[in-house]
């Protein structure tokens, strides 16, 4: 389980501890618009996938890696299981990956940089490396400086899920993936990942991703709009494909054939959440959004 | 697999597995897949495999052994059965009817004369 509360960072010249003042009723207090999250509050639970979704610049990758203890709350906490990440305890980090947006080519084959790297990781498997890496099509015995950038992205993935971790947060990973790699990788994630694990994954491609991502966190510049799962946003809104155009959509858009509406669920029957119309209708109605889902 | 029309994914898996069923794919007593391996299969969320599954287990179409998995039952066929004539009657014809009216056609059209 992960607990965040408060949570507040901010990047820039002046950032970190200078621009602090000590306010001794509040606590620290940083100037409001240096802020990339602000007032954070979230759990994130065992066996769940979450889609980290967000425009750009609101914060994804800075949020993952602060959950991963690269960088340092500035305010608030982040607690996993007992544990503050940023104290980096050695056992803590052998249960967790943290899989970055930008991966580095190595001098060395694939499998030698499994072999040697994955000891890091107590539930590393070498056999279950080269598995993963036959199912995302990817000779393990090549060089990392020989590989194109999907290949070498596809090595991470391997390695990432090789790892076995509790703890799994991948910026961006299907980025650079062919066509079929991407059906492959939505396997890879269901089929190798542990049931207890919390696996947190920033994205863009929401097609990519259907259907693997539950619950969606929707983040937006210092806010967090949505946190839900698959089956709570399906209860609320409706997701209709359709000629007819209703006048009290949040969101609809013209498609082929007619157009796709989202509406608040007034009937109680299920429909197909489409993410990319969820994430504009909950960016077009952000009030109404959280105050629906905080209910 | 791919999913296309309105309805949910995990009402979409419920019908391919009842599909399955009245095709004899899948016979009473026999093990279907693990949530996880279904979901590694098809790559749905695991999750969302367990909602279907929990529907049809509420159905009695399927029944849970703990720790050795999902099965179909007995009477299974019998139960899909009933709910598909149930739904076709009730809103599958009456759509064929109202698009038979519109188009002009008889009704007879539907008996096959040959």
């Amino acid at each position: 389980m992960i607990t965040i509360k408060d949570l507040g960072f901010t990047y820039g010249e002046t950032g970190g501890l200078k621009t602090i003042t000590l306010n001794k009723e509040k606590g620290h207090m940083l100037p409001e618009d240096r802020y990339v999250l602000k007032n954070i509050n979230m759990n994130l639970e065992e066996g769940r996938i979450y889609g980290l979704l967000g425009e750009n610049g609101v914060g994804k990758t800075t949020l993952l890696t602060l959950l991963c203890g690269l960088k340092k709350p500035q305010t608030g906490s982040i607690d996993i299981d007992g544990h503050n990440p940023y104290d980096r305890e050695p056992s803590f980090l052998a249960d967790q990956y943290y899989l970055s947006d930008e991966v580095a080519p190595m001098n060395i084959k694939a499998i030698d940089y499994a072999r040697n790297y994955g000891k890091f990781w107590e539930g590393f498997s070498l056999e279950k490396f080269i598995e993963i890496m036959k199912e995302l099509e990817t000779d393990p015995e090549q060089k990392m400086t020989r590989m194109s950038f999907g290949q070498l992205k596809k090595t991470y993935i391997s390695f990432a899920l090789a790892c076995n971790t509790k703890y799994l947060f991948m910026d961006e990973p299907t980025n650079g993936l062919d066509i079929p790699s991407k059906a492959q990788f939505r396997k890879a994630v269901t089929k190798h990942t542990r049931e207890d694990s919390v696996i947190v994954i920033s994205t863009h491609q929401v097609r990519d991703l259907e259907n693997i991502i539950d619950p969606i966190i929707i983040l937006d510049r210092q806010d967090v709009l949505l946190n839900a799962t698959m089956a709570e946003i399906a209860e609320r809104l409706y997701f209709d494909y359709t000629s007819d155009k209703t006048d009290d959509a949040l969101y609809s858009e013209m498609i082929p054939g007619g157009s796709i509406q989202v509406t608040l669920n007034q009937t109680g029957e299920d429909s197909k959440i489409n993410l990319e119309a969820l994430f504009n209708a909950v960016h077009q109605n952000k009030e109404l959004i959280k105050g629906i889902f905080n209910k | 697999m791919e999913f296309n029309s309105n309805k949910s994914i995990y009402l979409q898996i419920c019908d391919a597995i009842c599909e399955q069923i009245l095709s004899g794919r899948l016979m009473p007593d026999e093990r279907i897949p693990s949530v996880r391996e279904y979901g590694a299969e098809i790559g749905v969320n695991p999750n969302t495999i367990m909602r279907s599954y929990e529907k049809l287990t509420a159905e009695g179409i399927i029944y849970n052994k703990r720790g050795i998995g999902y099965f179909i039952s007995q009477d299974a066929r019998d139960i899909v059965l009933e709910a598909q004539r149930k739904e076709f009657l009730e809103n599958e014809l009456p759509a064929i009817r109202r698009r038979m009216a519109l188009l002009g056609l008889d009704a007879s059209l539907i008996i096959d004369k040959a």
